[in-house]
């Protein structure tokens, strides 16, 4: 480095100097973009569990990541473009390679993603250990609902779209979207669960591919004819949390919604028996056994009935 | 060998058909580069018209203007239109046009495969669109709706038009595999003298890469689908839980294709921009021997990273750490390439033709690609990331910023040598910043929908996605439209202008600019000789 510093004329001296001065104007400037470009946005929801609280807190730290390489690399090229130019007489050096500097960028990256990978396992383990829950759900999927059965309590039920929205997306329905309430986004049955609880639930399906994923519980899961896959998740606030199918699932893919409501424990024991004499009621009063409802409205009628 | 290629060369010197036989019956690399290149200018036109009826449905919420099942269509058939119809076709199409004429061959080692491997495609192309286009007269059940990735047991539910697609599939896969044999050869045997590997041009080197690729994938999604083929038509089970088989066995199949497919689509958009950036940056490529290597080590890692397609199906711990980790590895080859291209500017003496405005638009809308590649390699954070639209931005990121961008580049770059006019660069500088701003405008607020919870493939959406969707669908008309102006200004570049010289542009090195422009019908009839101040670059260029 020292032969290199008593090597660099006047000229070059004023070279380095204009390109610092470019440089940090360049900077600045993506930096305002990039703060404008997530000002504008959306980001991820944090969420109502530890599992999605972690995963936010992962994202952000990655796009954080990426946005520091993103703004040095973009001075870098930015800078060059500014200065670096046949028009204004700029003469091209003939340097092509140099080991040192590929070695430092090889390195480094690697350093930031071993960093990267440690949260990423950690968090990853986390969420594979579905052990100790208090409550199991197996979800089904169908074209196009869902099926919630509680394994302990005994409940089962259909869930999917209601009625306004079905109407309201309904080819030219001339109905106001904008009016529905949820749009797309409510279902008929709800899941309902306790809070503070460890679930544990229990995914599969009917006939396609459907993915279960209500984002702010921060994950989602396929769910796969034949096979069973397993998640858990513990939701630490009351609320109403929405979400959709994810995975192609045929022409209403997009309509049917996943809608979960997390209510105390209190709460949830009693509409756990609400729902039991509800149920037995209805056993008792039809014998009729439903198949599986087609997707229109039956699963309604016949959780609803009572 | 050589007796027979001087008598067939002699014999199309004196009477070269003209009309359709010409194109019909053509052996000869440059008119078959053109075939393709036409070829998939169509079918970008036609995979686009199908993205703009998706940005019309979704202009909005509700819908409005076709049904979820046409929507689903539309979906399936724009991804396989532009990915087997576009970006490989035109590809294929500059190899064979630049790579004899960057080693300084005289043609393709293979000329009359070359001519049947293009003429699969129109056929092929024909079977693809067949059900949706009779779909469209009322004929049939449309097309197949099951998204380009063709999932059972979604995709054996529907009609016999998956039929049409698997051998549609079939027939591009014998074109790819003859195309790639046919590069690989030329590229290993018809190098001048003094054209040593390491003296190859980057656009030679990554496709001579992608060529094995091609070879290694293309049969095993050719197996994948004729697997679905047997268990929707004759009783198989293989992807079938209750026939024993396992529908997630599909998705690894698929994605041990549908990983290095992804690289075949684009390590030749980084050769492409590896040739412009020296020159008009007027300087050698940076790093010339690590470009190399860092195509090799992303070829090689393409084939154990499959399964980060499929974080959420349930595979064990190990296995979704085991692709987290291949995954994120890719960042380390990949920055080098970045790293290397902004060196090779730096200190340059730049100037900012429409080609060099494609690269440098490359470069930095690949790396944002990239970022959110790098993105989705986090499993937890994929487990939200994962089919949203948080997905469509970052792969259309890579795809249409990525190689379309490249593709475009290497046109503006080399199309004086086809035709020898210059294209007008009022133009197409026009076109570069209409398209740079528009795509940004179209896939960048996708970002934003993903992360606040859109799926993708969904034909109407809830009420807060509203307004990212309506910016999205401007911008995709404006970015769409913008193609035409790309259409116009190709066709009067072959029409006629300004005179091009053989040089073209001033920085311009590599034995393609050696021949006049238009590069005549046959050059390097008698091979040049090759030595370090005609390679176009190689480390131990001053």
């Amino acid at each position: 480095m020292p032969g290199v510093v008593l090597a660099i004329t006047g000229e070059s001296r004023m070279k380095r100097t204009n390109e610092l001065i470019v440089a940090l104007a360049v900077m600045a400037v993506i930096i305002v973009v990039t703060w404008g470009i997530y000002a504008v946005g959306d980001n991820m929801p944090n969420g109502v569990t530890p599992f999605s609280k972690d995963v936010y807190q992962l994202h952000n730290v990655i796009l954080a990541v990426v946005t520091v390489i993103g703004v040095l690399v973009f001075t870098a090229m930015f800078t060059s473009i500014v200065v670096h130019r046949k028009s204004k007489g700029y003469e091209a050096a003939k340097f092509s390679h140099s080991t040192a500097a590929e070695i430092t960028w090889t390195a480094i990256p690697v350093l930031i993603l071993i960093v990267m990978a440690i949260p990423a396992t950690r968090v990853l383990i986390d969420m594979e250990n579905t052990g100790g829950a208090e409550i199991n759900i197996k979800v089904t999927g169908y074209q196009w609902l869902w099926k919630y059965d509680y394994l302990e309590d005994d409940i089962s039920f259909y869930s999917m779209l209601d009625r306004e929205s079905n109407r309201a997306r309904q080819i030219n329905s001339g109905i106001d979207v904008y009016g529905v309430d949820n749009y797309l986004l409510e279902v008929d049955n709800r899941m309902i669960v306790p809070t503070n609880t460890k679930i544990r639930l229990l995914l599969t399906a009917d006939d396609v591919i459907h993915s279960w994923w209500v984002p702010d519980l921060g994950w989602k899961r396929d769910a796969i004819p034949g096979m069973v896959n397993e998640a858990w998740t513990l939701i630490e606030e009351e609320g109403v949390y929405r979400g959709q199918c994810a995975e192609l699932c045929g022409k209403d893919h997009g309509f049917m919604p996943i809608v979960v409501e997390a209510v105390s424990p209190e709460a949830y024991r009693e509409w756990v028996e609400s729902r039991r004499s509800e149920q037995a009621a209805q056993a008792d009063s039809s014998d009729e056994i439903r198949p599986i409802p087609a997707a229109d409205e039956s699963s309604a009628l016949l959780v609803d009935r009572g | 060998m050589s007796h027979e290629t001087t008598l067939e060369q002699a014999e199309h010197h004196h009477e070269h058909p003209t009309g359709l036989a010409r194109w019909l019956f053509s052996t000869n690399h440059k008119e078959i580069g053109t075939l393709y290149l036409v070829f998939s200018l169509i079918m970008f036109l036609v995979g686009g018209a199908m993205a703009l009826v998706i940005r019309a449905e979704l202009f909005v919420p509700g819908l409005q203007l076709v049904n979820p099942e046409f929507f689903n269509q539309m979906t399936t058939m724009h991804a396989l239109v532009m990915i087997f119809g576009a970006v490989m076709p035109a590809f294929v199409g500059l190899a064979n046009w630049m790579v004899p004429l960057m080693i300084g061959a005289p043609d393709m080692a293979l000329p009359r495969m070359n001519n049947w491997s293009f003429w699969i495609l129109p056929f092929a192309f024909a079977i693809l669109l067949m059900p949706l286009a009779l779909g469209l007269f009322g004929i049939g059940s449309g097309g197949p709706a099951s998204g380009w990735t063709l999932y059972p047991p979604l995709s054996l539910q529907g009609g016999t038009n998956i039929a049409f697609v698997i051998f549609a599939i079939h027939l591009m896969g014998i074109s790819s595999i003859m195309g790639a044999i046919n590069i690989i050869v030329t590229i290993l045997n018809m190098r001048a003298p003094g054209m040593t590997l390491l003296r190859m041009p980057l656009f030679v080197w990554t496709w001579l890469i992608t060529g094995f690729l091609l070879i290694a994938v293309m049969p095993v999604l050719a197996g994948a689908v004729t697997m679905l083929l047997t268990d929707r038509f004759f009783g198989t089970s293989f992807f079938n839980a209750a026939g024993g088989g396992d529908p997630v066995m599909y998705q690894h199949i698929f994605w041990f294709f549908g990983h290095p497919e992804v690289y075949i689509m684009i390590l030749p958009a980084f050769g492409v921009v590896s040739e412009i950036l020296p020159t008009f940056s007027r300087k050698p490529l940076f790093g010339y021997t690590s470009m190399v290597y860092a195509t090799a080590s992303i070829a090689f890692l393409s084939f154990i990273v499959w399964a980060h397609h499929m974080f959420t199906v349930g595979m064990p711990l190990g296995g979704n750490l085991f692709f987290m980790y291949a995954t994120m590895v890719i960042a380390v080859p990949t920055g080098v390439k970045v790293f290397n291209w902004v060196s090779t500017m730096w200190r340059g003496s730049m100037s900012f033709e429409t080609p060099m405005l494609f690269a440098l638009g490359f470069i930095v809308l690949f790396t944002i690609g990239g970022f959110s590649g790098l993105m989705l390699a986090i499993v937890p954070a994929d487990f939200q990331y994962h089919d949203t639209y948080f997905v469509v931005a970052h792969f259309h990121y890579v795809l249409v910023t990525g190689s379309v961008f490249a593709i475009m580049a290497g046109v503006y770059y080399w199309l004086p040598k086809w035709t020898g006019y210059m294209y007008n660069e009022k133009l197409g500088k026009l076109h570069f910043w209409w398209s740079a701003i528009s795509v940004n405008v179209l896939f960048f607020p996708q970002h934003y929908l993903g992360l606040a919870g859109m799926p993708r493939r969904i034909p109407d959406y809830a009420v807060q996605f509203a307004e990212f969707n309506m910016i999205s669908s401007i911008g995709g008309f404006a970015f769409g439209f913008a193609q035409l102006l790309f259409v116009y200004i190709v066709w009067q570049a072959a029409r006629g202008g300004e005179r091009a010289t053989g040089q073209v542009w001033e920085g311009a090195r590599g034995l393609e600019w050696t021949v006049p422009s238009p590069a005549p019908l046959h050059t390097f009839d008698t091979p040049p000789k090759v030595d370090d101040s005609v390679a176009s670059h190689a480390d131990n260029l001053a």
